[in-house]
């Protein structure tokens, strides 16, 4: 196999890069609907500091510029995605540099990074700042917001966590006091009117984004699935405090980074395996890490954790878990017959 | 190969921690600060140069098959000796090398040298040998100390007990990353990633 992304017919690395772009679009409008301004100028930020750092690579190492095929453009808007609205304007432009320098140019430029890149830069700065990287601001959308969408103002609180903080710290019940009522909590968590990342607070926007890509065939069903019901499934059962099967699974799709990584973050060409099967076994890897960061782990949010864990076992996933596995496991019970 | 070669190889050619890539462990673990590298360096020049003489003074006298075993107790015997003279007289480091104090026994840039130069060389050749190694060392412990002590922290330590200095970035926001095991990792992956380069340009030079 040569490096990927493997080109299919009628499919170009821009036109394939600028697709994703869009489809990121709603998540971006969203964000800076619920957080404002400071929102627009951290992904200003650290866009440029991808494409600059890539374009200053590709010059350095004498390479044909790569910055107008999209591909720095779409790893800078993710690492806005994965920002508070209120951080330092040096945390996304240190986070794009390592995701564009260390991860991707680093081992040979787009198709050789084998993290994906804007996840790997957002955990680095989340180790090296984690005050800064782990402050939330309160969203504050207009009035017209909550209209449009039927959707009351939330009690205020003196110091804003995302829901998930909320649920690891205080428990569920905490979390419908707050909210009111289930159904107002996950209309909230839906539509987006919660603390969090930029691209994670909105389910709904998130949803547009993936229905482009998935009828535009960039990304296929099999990671975000596997991924998103292993997170349901464990949640449901083990989630709960009252025991098995009272986990709340649909707050643990809708809140945090979870579909922003399912469907953005895990289905990068080049981290992830190449078969279905493959796909699948991603998925659920991925989601039972995410399930045990967010259930039993320090941290109240564990999808990207989990993503480049997965992207590091990519290789041995393909190895195994190749066009030929099926046929391999046939061949093996026959040989234990005779 | 002149005497003057047998110094100076160890410090870029055949520099342990970025070309022969050994003793890595304490390299990755002490690095935090300038200063802990610098003291760690020391520390195993000392070891190296001691054993290297003493291992190339009985060369001829300790047998090949146990020759493991008395090259362990001749540097076991030089680690004791900088560990109790460290203990005595440079206590705030010696608390922070911690374990990596006794685990230069089993430092592979030490045995190394021992098994592969001091038992085969004269004593004046090994002396070179262990001080271009050991300054090799040094300055590697040093550089990564002093880049992961920047960016980790804010602060370039050249200090102990009063003597020497510290420099402090005012304003700088400290990546607390470079000071974790994954920030000794990046540094020294990016320092051999520079080496290989040198290398690399090197080859080209001579080969043209």
């Amino acid at each position: 196999m040569s490096g990927a992304p493997h080109i299919q017919q009628g499919d170009s690395i821009p036109k394939i890069m600028w697709t994703v772009v869009l489809s990121l679009v709603p998540a971006a409008i969203m964000a800076v609907i619920v957080f404002g301004i400071p929102a627009l100028n951290v992904m200003l930020i650290s866009i440029l500091s991808a494409v600059l750092t890539e374009s200053i690579i590709n010059f350095l190492v004498k390479r044909k510029q790569t910055i107008l095929d999209g591909s720095a453009f779409v790893t800078g808007l993710l690492v806005a995605f994965n920002m508070p609205a209120n951080v330092p304007f040096y945390v996304p432009a240190v986070a794009s540099f390592f995701a564009i320098a260390i991860v991707k140019m680093l081992f040979g430029g787009l198709g050789f990074n084998f993290l994906n890149p804007a996840l790997a830069g957002r955990v680095f700065v989340m180790f090296a700042w984690l005050p800064a990287m782990t402050t939330w601001v309160k969203p504050h959308p207009g009035q017209w917001f909550y209209s449009f969408f039927h959707l009351k103002p939330v009690a205020d609180a003196i110091t804003y966590a995302t829901p998930l903080n909320m649920i690891k710290m205080h428990g569920h019940q905490a979390l419908l006091t707050y909210f009111g009522s289930k159904s107002a909590l996950y209309a909230n968590l839906f539509i987006g009117n919660i603390g969090g990342s930029l691209g994670e607070v909105s389910a709904l926007a998130l949803l547009i984004g993936a229905v482009i890509l998935l009828v535009r065939k960039i990304i296929t069903l099999e990671i975000p699935l596997s991924y998103i019901l292993t997170v349901a499934l464990f949640t449901w059962i083990f989630g709960g405090k009252k025991g098995l099967f009272t986990g709340d699974w649909l707050f643990h799709i809708l809140s945090g980074g979870l579909l922003l990584g399912a469907f953005f973050m895990a289905t990068d060409m080049v981290t992830s395996p190449i078969t279905s099967l493959g796909q699948i076994v991603f998925g659920i890897g991925a989601g039972l890490m995410t399930f045990i960061i967010r259930i039993y782990g320090g941290y109240p949010e564990g999808v990207s954790f989990s993503i480049l864990f997965m992207n590091a076992l990519t290789p041995i996933i393909d190895r195994y878990f190749d066009s030929r596995f099926v046929f391999r496991m046939i061949m093996k019970k026959k040989m234990k017959i005779k | 190969m002149s005497h003057w070669k047998e110094f100076t190889k160890g410090i870029i050619k055949e520099n342990p921690t970025f070309v022969m890539m050994l003793g890595l462990c304490p390299t990755l673990a002490v690095s935090t600060k300038a200063i802990f590298g610098l003291g760690m360096g020391v520390a195993a020049t000392f070891v190296l140069l001691g054993s290297n003489i003493l291992i190339s003074l009985l060369r001829n006298i300790i047998p090949e098959k146990v020759r493991i075993p008395a090259y362990i107790v001749i540097i076991a015997t030089f680690v004791t000796i900088t560990d109790l003279l460290m203990a005595a007289y440079l206590p705030p480091l010696h608390e922070a090398l911690g374990i990596f104090i006794p685990l230069i026994v089993v430092n592979c840039i030490i045995l190394g040298r021992a098994e592969a130069f001091a038992s085969k060389n004269t004593i004046f050749d090994s002396i070179l040998d262990a001080l271009g190694v050991g300054l090799g060392f040094t300055l590697a412990l040093t550089l990564i100390g002093s880049i992961r002590e920047i960016l980790g922290a804010g602060t370039l330590t050249f200090e102990m007990l009063g003597v020497g200095f510290t420099l402090t970035l005012a304003k700088y926001k400290p990546m607390i990353i470079m000071i974790l095991p994954p920030g000794a990792f990046l540094t020294i992956g990016l320092l051999m990633a520079w080496f290989n380069q040198i290398k690399i340009n090197n080859a080209k030079k001579t080969s043209r």
